[in-house]
């Protein structure tokens, strides 16, 4: 897989919240359809500087560039509109609703009844709609009627991604896909993460499991106090050396880290 | 799913058999359009409230706000006429439904706090109004709302019919409804999503209003006065619909359906113990009980969601 010309770069990002120094003047590099895993302990700054690129945040000092260009993002919805995508880790889905309701919540596909006075839901269409996108993703789901919190920790992110997918993402941010994943789960995200790839679409991974992001990512950024600390090929190094760059120093005898939970 | 497909429906049958047995009366016409009549003011109230309750909210000022409602409504009509009075109870509704919304979406204030604290000052304007005095006096005309007929219907049950059929249309067709029930589901998701959240939940509460005030104009009707102490006990009964019916308090599931089970569910059980000559004292007991043991078994089938 190699990865084509930068679709995002994301240049000498400095964010500050009051005395906290969140990032201090972070990079980083996106290709196209590439995935990059993004490590770092939990103060490294890693949702700092996704929360800037999905728009939630702006950055102090810093340049964002989308496809050779400089961008300015106000508010989510202009990240949203260049097809940069985030999927949260708990706020992603109403688990009352149902997956067609979730795929399309917020942009529900209606049709007139009365002209002007009344809309309905175009369900039919919705329907039709979401079973394309999951075909697409070769995604398999019994029912795009039941609601979502009957569906397994997989399949619910299976839907997330469905979600952002059919917003004609070119970049996906996950955040820890495979956290609260049962084994067997995790492999199928995983392989969707692929899937993605294998559309052109560009994902950026965060995630705790060392061994997911060696699975399925083409490069590994590390973020330390606000800074990337690392940023390599997958192929170019292993899970040691990636720990040591996250916990700083060569400390040593720490290597467990990396394949566990 | 079960309870509001099955179990409340046997529920149902089960107490009309044995009501029917214990009171032969029970299956007259003359009764069966009772229990309709009876039961119009509640399916007003249970609508809004069951819209409220998707909504991960709950109303509990709604029976004072019927008494206010009454009063105040009963004094524009004696002062102005008929139709001013009537439109002044139902824009008297809506605005109070959405300052309740205001407190909820915009000042953050929990439902039970920020309905609890319109409860007491509904109460308080409505005995200021009316001095703790019935107002009459009221046009001989407006008796027709709680007393006309339509094609032998009880004129309160048709309006109720209506509002049934206009508020599940609403929840299920909708986007308005689609944005209720995401918002009870999973408020963030909604906002991430690009629901605006606030507008929405001030106008589901404001629409329930709307709803409590027609039931208090019409209640009022039936009464042929106006009363602050009218609406007595309508939290209770339209939070007693919506739970019975299976609609969980602030998870967004259930619908407008199972709540028209629970008002007919409560209106048998209601009419039929009256039948019996069971007190009203007993069954305000069993009211208590039944709501606890509603949510009670509620939680522990859905235990793990």
């Amino acid at each position: 897989m190699t990865p084509g010309a930068p679709l995002v770069e994301m240049r000498g990002i400095v964010k500050a919240f009051g005395a906290v120094e969140a990032l201090r003047g972070a990079d980083l590099t996106l290709g196209v359809a590439e995935v990059l895993g993004l490590v770092g302990d939990n103060a490294a700054g890693k949702s700092t500087l996704m929360k800037i690129l999905t728009g939630v945040h702006r950055p102090d000092a810093g340049e964002i560039v989308f496809e050779g260009r400089a961008v300015a993002f106000h508010s989510p919805r202009d990240s949203r509109a260049l097809g940069i995508e985030m999927i949260y880790q708990n706020l992603a889905l109403a688990p009352n609703l149902d997956v067609v309701g979730n795929v399309f919540l917020g942009r529900e596909r209606t049709k007139r009844v009365l002209p002007r006075v009344m809309e309905w839901l175009d369900e039919r269409r919705m329907d039709a709609e979401t079973r394309k996108i999951l075909d697409r993703l070769k995604i398999r789901m019994d029912s795009v009627r039941a609601p979502v919190a009957r569906l397994s920790g997989g399949q619910q992110q299976a839907v997330a991604i469905a979600r952002a997918v059919s917003f004609n993402a070119r970049v996906v941010v996950m955040d820890e896909p495979t956290a609260s994943l049962a084994v067997k789960e995790v492999g199928k995200v995983l392989a969707l993460v692929s899937e993605l790839r294998a559309k052109q679409v560009s994902v950026i991974l965060i995630s705790h499991r060392l061994q997911d992001v060696f699975t399925v990512a083409d490069r590994v950024m590390v973020l330390r106090g606000g800074r990337g600390a690392l940023d390599t090929r997958i192929g170019d190094t292993t899970m040691d050396e990636v720990v040591k760059y996250i916990v700083g120093a060569d400390t040593g005898g720490l290597s467990h880290l990396a394949s566990g939970r | 799913m079960t309870w509001s497909r099955v179990g409340l429906p046997a529920v149902i049958v089960l107490m009309a058999l044995t009501f029917s047995v214990l009171n032969p009366n029970f299956y007259s016409a003359l009764n069966l359009r009772n229990v309709a009549r009876q039961s119009a003011i509640l399916s007003l109230t249970a609508c809004g409230q069951t819209m409220v309750v998707l909504s991960g909210g709950f109303d509990l000022s709604v029976g004072m706000v019927i008494g206010l409602i009454s009063v105040a409504a009963s004094l524009v009509m004696v002062e102005t006429g008929l139709w001013t009075g009537m439109l002044a109870g139902v824009l008297m509704g809506v605005g109070i439904g959405a300052s309740n919304g205001v407190m909820v979406a915009k000042m953050h204030l929990p439902p039970f706090i920020a309905t609890l604290a319109m409860l007491s000052a509904a109460r308080g304007v409505a005995l200021i109004l009316s001095g703790g005095l019935p107002i009459t006096d009221l046009p001989r005309d407006f008796r027709w709302l709680g007393a006309g007929q339509v094609l032998t219907l009880p004129l309160p049950a048709v309006i109720a019919a209506i509002v049934f059929v206009g508020c599940h249309l609403l929840m299920k067709k909708t986007r308005f409804g689609r944005y209720v029930y995401a918002i009870g589901g999973n408020e963030e998701a909604a906002t991430y999503a690009g629901v605006p959240v606030a507008r929405y939940k001030i106008s589901v509460w404001a629409l329930h209003g709307l709803l409590v005030g027609v039931a208090a104009v019409v209640l009022t009707s039936r009464a042929v006065s106006g009363h602050a102490t009218l609406g007595e006990g309508a939290e209770l009964e339209s939070i007693a619909a919506t739970v019975i019916g299976g609609t969980a308090l602030g998870r967004g599931r259930g619908s407008i359906a199972n709540t028209l089970l629970g008002v007919v569910a409560m209106g048998i059980l209601t009419n039929g113990l009256n039948l019996v000559n069971v007190s009203t004292y007993y069954q305000m007991v069993a009211m208590g009980v039944i709501i606890a043991g509603a949510v009670y078994v509620d939680q522990w089938r859905h235990r793990g969601d």
